[in-house]
């Protein structure tokens, strides 16, 4: 089946498999970036200056540059510093983790400083160690409090995995392009803007019901 | 004696909060605390439950030294000490401090169970007995966020009643609430009193303290302007500034 003379049969497949890349490094991101965006939230709040300032640096460093090169830096960077490289696929997880856990780091950060002192207080005078207090009364209200901003940069995840072009993955977005030119035609990237959409939409629909399931107390 | 606080000093930058306080706590007593906005009574409840640290004095709970003063400088006792003592004590806040995401229940059960290890059977029997006596045992599955204030606050002290403390705290425990609920938590206190709680109470309520009270302690500025009995404090009152209080008080 042709549509403005690209076959779909023969295109059709190959993007389904570029879209495993973007759902490779969608999950990778996620399970690594989020348990060390909590440790940079963490670390951020550290009383010692020599743990607090420069993660603060790293974070400005990586949320003020762009992931683009960022990506490029990973992929050629180490040859030229340590005589080395990374893989491409690995070199494109890296650099998107510690893109993503320096704005989960912000995300956390924030929801940890919305628990009001007072739940603090009342649990140390009820004899709750500090780590039981953080466990038992600050983590599960500040998981509920970024929901929403998390859900929001998971979203923005999908659309940015196409970035991961400019080291050569053969993700969807590249994939669209170059049949794209290959064709002459805009369809090939009309029908990746669907898939986009599409695994978005499911991302949307998860966050959502994950807030509904932490809907039953307000703070 | 249940507790001893004495020369207590506290300031915060170039505010000095507490000038100089000493306080006994009876067992079985009831203490009033009055005072102008700003005198030091939340920051002397908040040094006495460890939420704030002295800067010089002595304070003993139960007969255990919480921190004393060497060579100019307050000494705390070391971790096992201050964790047993603020296990002898509980505080009820102004705005309840419930932990919104846990069932009433829960939050009556959690401590006892993950503080002093005591089982979930018993845990839970101990929270119903408190929310009977609350007369809130229909509410043990709502979550705090569907609760008055009222209720709240009968929580809050349900709470800190499960660890089973020696002293109760309050610091101005109807302040957040509206004028029409204030008097089921007063009439709780009250029934408290009776059991012989020990309770130190900060509280704005004048004839509240005078009857449910066996002292009364009047703080101004960071000292302690007048103490005694309420008929002593309220009605044979001696020193100037208090009288000025009493009197703006009665008038408002
Ligand atoms: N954490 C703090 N940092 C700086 N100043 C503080 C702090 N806590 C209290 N103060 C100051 O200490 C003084 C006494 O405050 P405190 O809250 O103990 O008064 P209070 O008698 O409880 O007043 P109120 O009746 O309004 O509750 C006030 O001047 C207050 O601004
Ligand atoms: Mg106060």
């Amino acid at each position: 089946m042709k549509i403005d003379n690209v076959p779909l049969d023969l295109l059709i497949p190959n993007m389904l498999s570029a879209t495993v890349y973007v759902i490779q490094i969608f999950i990778l991101t996620i399970l690594l970036s989020i348990p060390l965006g909590f440790l940079v939230a963490l670390a951020r709040r550290s009383r010692f200056k020599l743990i607090s300032v420069p993660t603060r640096i790293y974070q400005l460093v990586f949320r003020g540059t762009p992931l683009m090169l960022q990506l490029i830096f990973f992929m050629y960077g180490p040859y030229y510093i340590f005589g080395f490289s990374f893989d491409r696929f690995t070199a494109c997880i890296i650099a998107f983790t510690i893109n993503y856990a320096a704005y989960f780091g912000e995300i956390f950060r924030g929801g940890i400083a919305s628990i009001p002192k007072g739940q603090y207080e009342a649990a140390k005078v009820l004899g709750y160690t500090k780590l039981q207090t953080f466990m038992r009364i600050v983590l599960p209200q500040v998981i509920k409090n970024v929901i929403p901003a998390t859900g929001n940069e998971l979203m923005t995840l999908v659309k940015d995995t196409s970035l991961a072009q400019v080291i050569s993955i053969p993700e969807l977005f590249r994939v669209a392009t170059n049949a794209g030119s290959k064709y002459f035609s805009t369809v090939p990237i009309v029908i990746a803007a669907v898939f986009y959409l599409v695994m978005n939409t499911v991302v949307e629909f998860a966050f959502k019901w994950i807030e509904k399931k932490f809907d039953y107390y307000r703070n | 004696m249940l507790l001893k606080a004495e020369n207590l000093q506290k300031q915060f930058g170039n505010t000095i909060v507490l000038k100089d306080i000493s306080l006994e706590v009876n067992e079985g007593e009831v203490v009033a605390i009055i005072g102008p906005s700003g005198s030091g009574k939340s920051t002397l409840l908040r040094c006495l439950t460890q939420l704030e640290k002295v800067d010089k004095g002595r304070i003993n709970v139960c007969g255990k030294q919480m921190v004393e003063t060497i060579q100019n400088k307050a000494v705390y006792a070391d971790y096992k000490t201050l964790h047993d003592i603020i296990l002898d004590v509980g505080l009820v806040f102004q705005n309840f401090n419930l932990f919104p995401h846990y069932s009433v229940l829960k939050n009556i059960v959690d401590a006892q169970m993950n503080v002093l290890g005591i089982a979930k059977d018993k845990a839970k029997s101990k929270a119903m007995e408190l929310l009977t006596k609350m007369n809130l045992k229909d509410r043990a599955g709502a979550y705090p966020c569907e609760l008055s204030g009222g209720q709240q606050q009968r929580i809050a002290i349900a709470r800190a009643l499960a660890l089973n403390p020696r002293i109760l705290f309050f610091d101005e425990p109807t302040s957040a609430l509206d004028p029409e609920l204030t008097g089921e938590i007063l009439k709780v206190i009250r029934s408290l009193a009776e059991e012989k709680m020990t309770m130190v109470i900060v509280t704005h309520e004048m004839s509240f303290a005078k009857d449910v009270a066996d002292r009364v302690i009047f703080m101004d500025a960071g000292v302690i302007v007048e103490e005694g009995t309420p008929d002593a404090v309220f009605s044979n009152t001696i020193n100037q500034r208090t009288k000025d209080f009493l009197q703006r008080f009665s008038q408002e």
